[in-house]
């Protein structure tokens, strides 16, 4: 099940350069939330920060409190077993290219070094790919054909999967269409619809219909700082910040 | 204004008939450079093919089953082989692999993956670049000085070591340059599985540059197979079958160098017998590393 992610008070930087200005948000649980906004202003920046990615930048650092459930991300967790409980799809579809369909899906599991028999790990590959929707059109051939083989589209199907094998709570998606054509996008959206039953989503996206079409809540951010966090409804229908209607009805950015 | 050609007016009328011409220019230009990239690459593999078939041309009359299995006679006997320097060539190969390839590519490693823009990273890369420059024979010194003195005798172990010193920035160079054609994509993939970095750089950073990685440890070991200097004064040479790392080894290349400069004939086909041998073992053992590489490859995966 999906658990919520509360962030409070985060300040993210770039050096001595200041990214994120005292974000406060929380995503509910077994819900889709959007992130909108233009491009570098800090939204790849705030959802890196949730699985503490941002932090594998050289001189990057971040303060301020998230937490995953009852999970403090900052506090008491190291990187790796915080981000065993985040997955995260990223914006261009990265399978690791030495490895078979099935591999890609089980690596997750194997790296961690995840005890299971051949038959349990089966089972773990066969759920993750069809919760991925890319099941039908790989099953003929998972151990001999290699992840980077496939087309763009399942190639970040595939990268859904193997982030859903390691059963985690949340799953952060950072454009993950925005390397698609139209069609693959509609694929990955109605994936995002079944996940919302059992995960708790964050999608950062550029394209604002696709934020009105997956989403329940919807945040826009500007130079950093969040602007407007609302209902998606709301926000694209009155938005109460006039920088937030200026961005939606397409005057700047 | 005179000179300056607007797109339209070259487009127009006359000029029309210059279209033509531009490109047969063009033609000839794309021919000229591809005949001058073909005959480059003759003149690059001629040398190569000319001491390959001059070799066979020399060395295969000479070479025969005694020569592969017997050891070296005293001078004046007929027959005898070369069969304790091929083993030994092998022993000290096998045992500078052992010594090299660990420290170079885990030296490759932290310069790509940890020490990236660090000062000492810094320090690591110039001297590694310093020590490719190094004359062999100074190499052998140091091996002599560091190993042959200690123990008091030369050994294969002290030629070993002389070999891994000079495999040592050759691969430590090409595994950096190959992890950080690595994307850094794959590597927040593996991150952001939960993976830990020391994890992620041996099975999926360096899983994924292995073929790039592996040429640099062939380059490598191509180069120090033949090494004759730094053998000189370390493994020094044996007449005779030797197993023990701790004494005096023969090795091909020093028998080469024995036999070819002495003054009998019958001697003089035999180095030229263990060129040959040399250079087939330098590349049947490339070979089945590529092969055994390429074998747990999966195709199209690169």
């Amino acid at each position: 099940m999906g658990v919520s992610i509360q962030v409070k008070n985060l300040n993210a930087w770039f050096g001595k350069k200041q990214a994120l200005f005292d974000i406060t948000m929380t995503a509910a649980a077994n819900h889709c939330t959007a992130l909108i906004g233009p491009s570098g202003c800090g939204k790849s920046t705030f959802v890196r920060c949730i699985n503490r990615m941002h932090e594998t930048i050289p001189d990057a650092k971040a303060t301020g409190s998230v937490k995953i459930g009852e999970v403090d991300a900052y506090n008491g967790t190291s990187a790796p077993q915080l981000r065993r409980r985040v997955g995260m799809v990223f914006q261009k579809p990265n399978p690791f290219p030495t490895m078979s369909v099935y591999d890609n899906v089980a690596a997750g599991l194997k790296l961690n070094r995840f005890r299971s028999n051949a038959k349990q790990m089966d089972e773990i590959v066969e759920r993750s790919l069809k919760n991925a929707a890319l099941w039908d059109e790989v099953k003929d051939d998972l151990k001999k054909k290699s992840g980077a083989s496939l087309s763009g589209g399942q190639q970040q199907r595939l990268c859904i999967a193997r982030a859903l094998a390691v059963e985690p709570e949340v799953v952060l998606m950072d454009e993950p269409c925005s390397a698609l054509d139209p069609i693959s996008t509609g694929k990955i959206e109605d994936l995002i619809f079944q996940l919302k039953q059992n995960y708790t989503i964050l999608i950062v996206t550029h394209n604002m219909q696709q934020a009105a079409r997956v989403a329940e809540y919807t945040g826009f951010f500007l130079l950093g700082k969040l602007i407007e966090f609302e209902k998606t409804t709301k926000i694209f229908t009155t938005p109460s910040d006039k920088r937030t209607e200026d961005y939606i009805t397409g005057r700047f950015g | 204004m005179s000179n300056s050609v607007t797109p339209n007016q070259a487009m127009a009328g006359s000029n029309a008939l210059e279209i033509p011409n531009v490109s047969k220019r063009r033609m000839v230009t794309d021919h000229v450079m591809t005949a001058l990239s073909v005959s480059a690459m003759f003149l690059v593999l001629a040398p190569l093919l000319a001491i390959f078939g001059y070799l066979v041309y020399k060395g295969v009359g000479s070479i025969s089953w005694d020569f592969l299995t017997q050891t070296p006679k005293p001078v004046g006997e007929p027959g005898g082989g070369m069969a304790n320097a091929i083993e030994g060539s092998a022993v000290i190969l096998g045992l500078a692999s052992l010594l090299g390839i660990p420290v170079g590519i885990g030296a490759g490693i932290y310069l790509a993956e940890y020490g990236r823009g660090g000062y000492l990273g810094f320090i690591v890369r110039f001297v590694s670049d310093v020590l490719n420059g190094v004359p062999s024979i100074v190499i052998g010194i140091v091996a002599y000085s560091l190993v042959v003195l200690k123990q008091k005798h030369f050994s294969a172990l002290a030629g070993g070591v002389a070999l891994a010193i000079m495999m040592i920035p050759t691969i430590t160079r090409t595994t950096e340059e190959m992890l950080l054609l690595v994307p850094s994509q794959i590597r927040e993939a593996a991150f952001g599985l939960g993976v830990p970095q020391w994890r992620t750089t041996l099975s999926i950073t360096l899983r994924t540059a292995l073929p790039g990685v592996i040429t640099g440890v062939m380059l490598a070991f191509a180069r120090v197979a033949g090494e004759t200097a730094p053998l000189l004064f370390t493994a020094f040479g044996n007449q005779f079958w030797n197993f023990n790392l701790n004494q005096p080894t023969a090795a091909l290349p020093l028998q080469i160098f024995a036999y070819a400069i002495s003054p009998f004939d019958e001697w003089h086909k035999q180095a030229w017998a263990g060129a040959l041998v040399l250079i087939v073992m330098i590349v049947v053992a490339v070979s089945a590393v590529r092969l055994a590489v390429s074998r747990g490859n999966l195709r199209g995966a690169h």
